[in-house]
């Protein structure tokens, strides 16, 4: 079932609350300018906050199809792109020369057309079926290489790929393009320039408990906000890798799965792991370090449930 | 006033014309430009084409010849100001460059580059005297402050000399350095893969068997990133090492660049793109703790928070320049040197002290570091940062962390 394009910020906020999105309204600004303005999303941020589910989200509520391209070092058009089907071809030539058919011009221009060409996602995303243009979900640019970079410019600006044997292909409609980066290198201005940029950031603590409360239906509600809390304070702790928004809920899920309904310390010792990834920063937590974050924490909480009741 | 000068001195002949564009070009040779003779005909051909009525034509002509580089260019317009707009500064040059007589210098002096007055032939006067004896050996300072200087130091004391020395030192560092292969492909005949692409537009052209043909993996050096500590002690090495750090990013493309002594800063975008006088100006300009004291721990801490992830991708080596003489605990220190020798593919440490024969490692901070360092190197003189490029291009493995 196919979705119109969101006409208003609100909209845009309630399209990605349908697919259990609990997205800012920063978030949501950038992203109905990008989707109403025709242009690249460009979300960077750490890793773990939820870039990507931006683009399954979105293809989801609008009932887009989804084409994903995973970006890694050596990326290049032959996966990224287009490929001959080779054997494909080399069965055509056999078969033109066991037919005595020898007139190479002509076999060129057969062996060299769309039907021998294996669609790779860029072109993929191109084509638009009958539920309307594809989200194109660029992930983790910042892995490709720069000359990968360089070869998406003429793809974002226009929306069109020359193939050299065939000409150039130019998109019908527009895809909804979602590029995601962790920024472990900078991705160069020229492309930037070409899209929408947004900061994905660590959600504030009211966001992250809707987030808890909507991924995790059945979780005690208790056990949420001290698992919030703990995470909220343990992201002003001096770590090499703060915890992102898929840790908090691995987290919680750990503990439901341990029948936890409020946080205790040996607990929090026990799966620290599903939180921290770094050695390092567990040793330094676990412990003392963890046991005063979790007094402050309950402090908080009972404080705060004081002054409403 | 220029103008009529220009029109009534330089221009009234071709052959005087022609002697002039000559002097001018040897002067930009003698300043650093790759000039060669070949060079100078094309210049000559292109200003008797523009003419030499308008002064702007004549200048974007020869420009168009002398100048390749964008960071020539600041060289090239300061030389072309001088030259053409005070004849009596081009008749000393005259002088100069056919040794006879030498006019006394005058105040436009002052506002020439270093190496433009040294390509002209007399010492300015704000040169120190030992700027032209040998640089090559530096002494060690054992004495660092805990205080952060906030300093600004004038670069424009580099002599010609050593911008040379340094250039020649890095023209030899670049040339070997090691390259990885990556997943991308190139056509070559000797290759193990065979290029399908290639092959079958190649059958469409032979009439019989279907020619093989093959491809290899390209090879690629792995980004850089230099450390360089500017603290206090440090202070004798800093200005070589800055030249040495703006030739490496300028001759190679994913060099990061930083420097350090109680804060880091990042210089990359400051050394990129210039000319080596205006770099090393901005990049005073820009850092604070110029000769400040040494916090190595807290430095690499706010690199590897900050930083490591944006630039250590990709197999980066690291360089790190520094004595090791921390002021702050050993302790942190070595927690952070062994996340760094972790995130990066190689770490290389340069220490001027290591020039002593009977070094040895007792400064705690040396002790801290020197477990996850995979190539310890001096770097006090030429020969050491030459010895350099050995390093960079070895295919070593990783040493592990004792």
């Amino acid at each position: 079932m196919t979705t119109a394009l969101p006409s208003t910020i609100e909209e845009t906020l309630t399209l990605l609350s349908q697919g259990n999105y609990i997205a800012d309204r920063r978030l949501a600004t950038t992203l109905f300018l990008a989707l109403k303005m025709g242009r690249p999303l460009f979300l960077e941020g750490e890793a773990g906050v939820g870039k990507t589910e931006i683009a399954k989200v979105l293809a989801q509520s609008l009932g887009r199809r989804l084409v994903r391209l995973q970006c890694y070092e050596g990326l290049d058009v032959s996966s990224a792109v287009y490929e001959w089907n080779y054997s494909r071809q080399m069965i055509e030539i056999r078969l033109a020369e066991a037919a005595g058919d020898i007139d190479r011009e002509s076999l060129s221009t057969d062996i060299f057309s769309r039907e021998f060409l294996i669609e790779r996602p860029l072109l993929q995303a191109l084509r638009s079926d009958e539920s309307g243009a594809p989200v194109l979900l660029i992930d983790e640019l910042d892995r490709s290489d720069e000359p990968f970079e360089a070869y998406l410019l003429e793809i974002l600006s226009d929306f069109q790929i020359t193939v050299p044997e065939i000409g150039t292909i130019k998109a019908v409609e527009t895809p909804i393009v979602i590029i995601t980066s962790n920024r472990t290198r900078e991705i160069h201005d020229a492309l930037k320039r070409r899209c929408f940029y947004h900061w994905v950031d660590y959600p504030s603590a009211e966001r992250e408990l809707e987030i808890v409360a909507t991924k995790l239906p059945g979780i005690d509600k208790q056990l949420t906000e001290q698992v919030v809390a703990f995470v909220q304070h343990l992201r002003e702790e001096d770590l090499f890798k703060l915890p992102g928004v898929a840790e908090t809920l691995d987290w919680a899920d750990a503990l439901t799965q341990l029948d936890k309904v409020t946080l205790d310390g040996e607990a929090i010792d026990n799966t620290l792991g599903t939180l921290l990834k770094y050695q390092d920063d567990i040793a330094k937590i676990r412990g003392s370090e963890a046991a005063k974050l979790l007094e402050q924490v309950k402090f908080e909480i009972s404080s705060r449930q004081n002054t409403n009741g | 006033m220029a103008e009529s000068r220009l029109s009534t001195q330089h221009v009234l002949d071709n052959g005087r014309m022609a002697q002039n564009i000559l002097y001018f070009a040897r002067l930009l040779r003698a300043a650093g430009l790759p000039i060669g003779p070949g060079k100078v005909l094309d210049a000559i051909t292109a200003v008797k084409l523009v003419g030499v009525g308008v002064q702007r034509d004549m200048y974007c002509a020869l420009s168009s010849q002398f100048v390749n580089r964008f960071d020539q260019r600041e060289l090239f317009d300061q030389a072309f100001h001088i030259f053409w707009r005070n004849p009596r500064i081009m008749e000393r040059m005259m002088g100069t460059m056919l040794p006879t007589i030498r006019i006394e210098r005058e105040e436009e002096h002052d506002q020439m580059s270093r190496r433009l007055s040294e390509a002209m032939g007399s010492s300015s006067n704000n040169a120190r005297d030992d700027s032209d004896s040998e640089q090559v050996e530096f002494d060690a300072r054992f004495s660092f402050s805990a205080k952060e200087v906030l300093q600004d130091i004038d670069f424009e004391t580099m002599s010609r000399e050593e911008i040379a020395e340094a250039k020649r030192v890095i023209a030899k560092l670049r040339l070997p350095i090691m390259d990885l292969p990556t997943r991308r492909f190139q056509r070559d005949e000797q290759g193990y893969r065979v290029d399908m692409r290639s092959t079958l537009r190649a059958s469409l052209r032979s009439s019989d068997a279907i020619p093989m043909k093959f491809k290899k993996p390209q090879r690629k050096h792995p980004p850089l990133v230099i450390l360089c500590d500017i603290s206090g002690s440090m202070s004798c090495y800093s200005r070589m090492l800055l030249h040495f750090m703006h030739a490496i990013t300028n001759d190679r493309d994913r060099v990061h660049a930083f420097v350090f002594a109680t804060r880091l800063t990042n210089i990359t975008r400051h050394l990129r793109h210039r000319d080596v006088d205006v770099a090393l100006e901005v990049v005073s300009n820009e850092v604070i703790d110029w000769s400040g004291g040494t916090r190595i721990g807290a430095c690499l801490k706010e690199f590897n928070n900050i930083w490591s992830r944006r630039v250590l991708g990709q197999g980066a080596m690291t360089l790190i320049i520094s004595d090791g003489l921390e002021r702050d605990s050993a302790e942190s220190l070595s927690w952070q040197m062994e996340r760094l020798s972790k995130s990066t593919r190689r770490l290389i440490w340069l220490n001027p002290l290591l020039r002593y024969e009977d070094f040895e490692p007792k400064v705690a901070g040396i002790r801290a570091m020197l477990p996850y360092v995979d190539d310890f190197r001096s770097s006090h003189n030429l020969r050491s940062l030459m010895e350099l490029s050995e390093v960079l291009s070895q295919h070593k493995p990783k040493k592990t962390a004792a």
